[in-house]
């Protein structure tokens, strides 16, 4: 094996190890979901609430009451994003390590959330 | 019976109220390298003989949209097509600004190419709008309607002495910003407008408005004034936008900012409501305004044509 192949070895053990850590491949896990997900409304072209705090595991859940599509999407690319909502339309991702997960609307950047995980 | 008969007036006025502000686009006039707008009626334009050439804006026709106060996004877009075909004077080919679907689905692209191609339309030149691009960063857009000069979909052209620019700026967002055209779609405008003699009348278009229209609600691009910095020094420069489904105007010099009414459905004034989207209830208790359609166009249109002449004389 040449030095390129090692590399590419290398590369994709890394990429495989750091996708397993995401939220999103938890969630698809699902060992330990909690009763209750915590819902975020989208409406009048705003996440509310605009920042949500939730402890480790918890699955949040997008709804969409605007009559317009939205797109939900990692600012960090740190979850996978939602497809196109249409009204009434939910996204859900469950956050099972802690951190600061910034979010956009990727139709309309301007609208910004944020889930803090503790 | 009489349930009957109130589902049909129902029905009869959503059909006329509709009627009032889709199946609308704009017939520009390029007079001596200056754009004129006409409003799109089925009587044709009247100056339309002494014009160098003309051709049609539509915009924003939204295939998929299901929803009030248009049920009929396609039936509304066909009717602006049909305006098209009513010119006495063929235009010499029409700009789509974007949001041809709703949902960027193959179904509703699909319905989109069978409009125009129904409707015969000459020459069509497309830029995607953020509804276009849903999902997969506008390949399936570009593969369909690009004209794949560049990689990143943006292309000029010349008609009639006339530089024509597409540019895209619904790709890329960034957080907490506005429409974006990027670095190296800059780079390639700068380059691509340096031969030209200053004299050379521009056409500039893209979806979102180049100009901060009303950042508030998200009507606007980033890095707009970095691409107007590189108008600046031509003596006729229009821009031509879509995105907000209504008429807005602004002059900077030589530069004139045009934003295009939607085949679709309208959107509220910049602040007029909590946030823009569908304007669910055109014209409420406005019943007259229901009632000859032929002249409520001729109405909106000789007012934005008049707003026009003024600012472009």
């Amino acid at each position: 094996m040449n030095v390129m192949s090692w590399m590419l070895v290398v590369i994709s053990a890394l990429v495989l190890s750091t996708a397993a850590l995401s939220p999103v491949m938890a969630a698809n896990a699902a060992m330990t979901t909690p009763a209750k997900p915590i819902a975020v409304d989208i409406r009048d072209f705003t996440f509310a609430p605009k920042t949500l705090t939730v402890s480790a595991g918890t699955r949040v859940v997008w709804t969409n009451r605007d009559e317009e599509p939205h797109v939900v999407v990692s600012a960090g690319n740190q979850f996978s994003p939602s497809r196109a909502l249409d009204t009434s339309d939910s996204y859900a991702v469950t956050f099972d390590h802690a951190g600061t997960y910034t979010y956009y609307c990727a139709m309309h950047p301007m609208m910004v959330g944020t889930v803090i995980v503790k | 019976m009489q349930d009957i008969e109130d589902r049909d007036t129902e029905g009869r006025r959503h059909f006329l109220k509709c009627m009032a502000w889709a199946g609308t686009g704009t017939l520009w006039l390029m007079h001596g390298g200056v754009l004129k707008a006409q409003p799109l009626t089925t009587k044709g334009a009247t100056a339309v003989t002494d014009a160098t050439f003309s051709f049609v804006q539509i915009s924003d026709s939204h295939i998929g949209f299901h929803k009030a106060p248009n049920m009929d996004v396609a039936g509304t877009l066909r009717q602006s097509l049909a305006m098209i075909n009513a010119q006495k004077k063929e235009p010499d080919f029409v700009l789509h600004t974007g949001d041809l679907t709703h949902l960027s689905r193959p179904e509703e692209f699909d319905a989109l190419s069978g409009i125009m191609q129904d409707a015969r339309m000459a020459k069509v030149f497309y830029v995607p709008g953020e509804h276009d691009v849903i999902g997969d960063n506008g390949a399936e857009f570009f593969r369909r309607f690009g004209e794949r000069q560049q990689s990143g979909g943006w292309y000029s052209f010349d008609h009639h002495g006339v530089h024509f620019v597409g540019l895209v700026n619904v790709l890329n967002l960034k957080a907490g910003g506005l429409g974006s055209l990027g670095a190296d779609q800059l780079a390639w405008l700068k380059k691509d407008l340096a031969g030209l003699s200053a004299d050379t009348p521009l056409v500039v278009f893209a979806h979102m408005p180049l100009w901060p229209l009303y950042p508030d609600w998200g009507w606007g691009t980033d890095d707009s004034n970095e691409a107007v910095s590189y108008l600046r020094r031509f003596g006729s420069v229009s821009v031509l936008n879509g995105h907000i489904h209504q008429i807005q105007q602004k002059v900077e010099g030589n530069i004139t900012f045009y934003t295009a009414r939607s085949t679709a459905y309208p959107q509220p004034a910049p602040g007029a409501a909590s946030a823009p989207g569908p304007l669910k209830d055109v014209a409420p208790n406005d019943l007259h305004r229901y009632l000859g359609i032929r002249d409520i166009r001729h109405v909106q249109g000789s007012h934005a044509l008049a707003v026009t002449e003024e600012v472009m004389a």
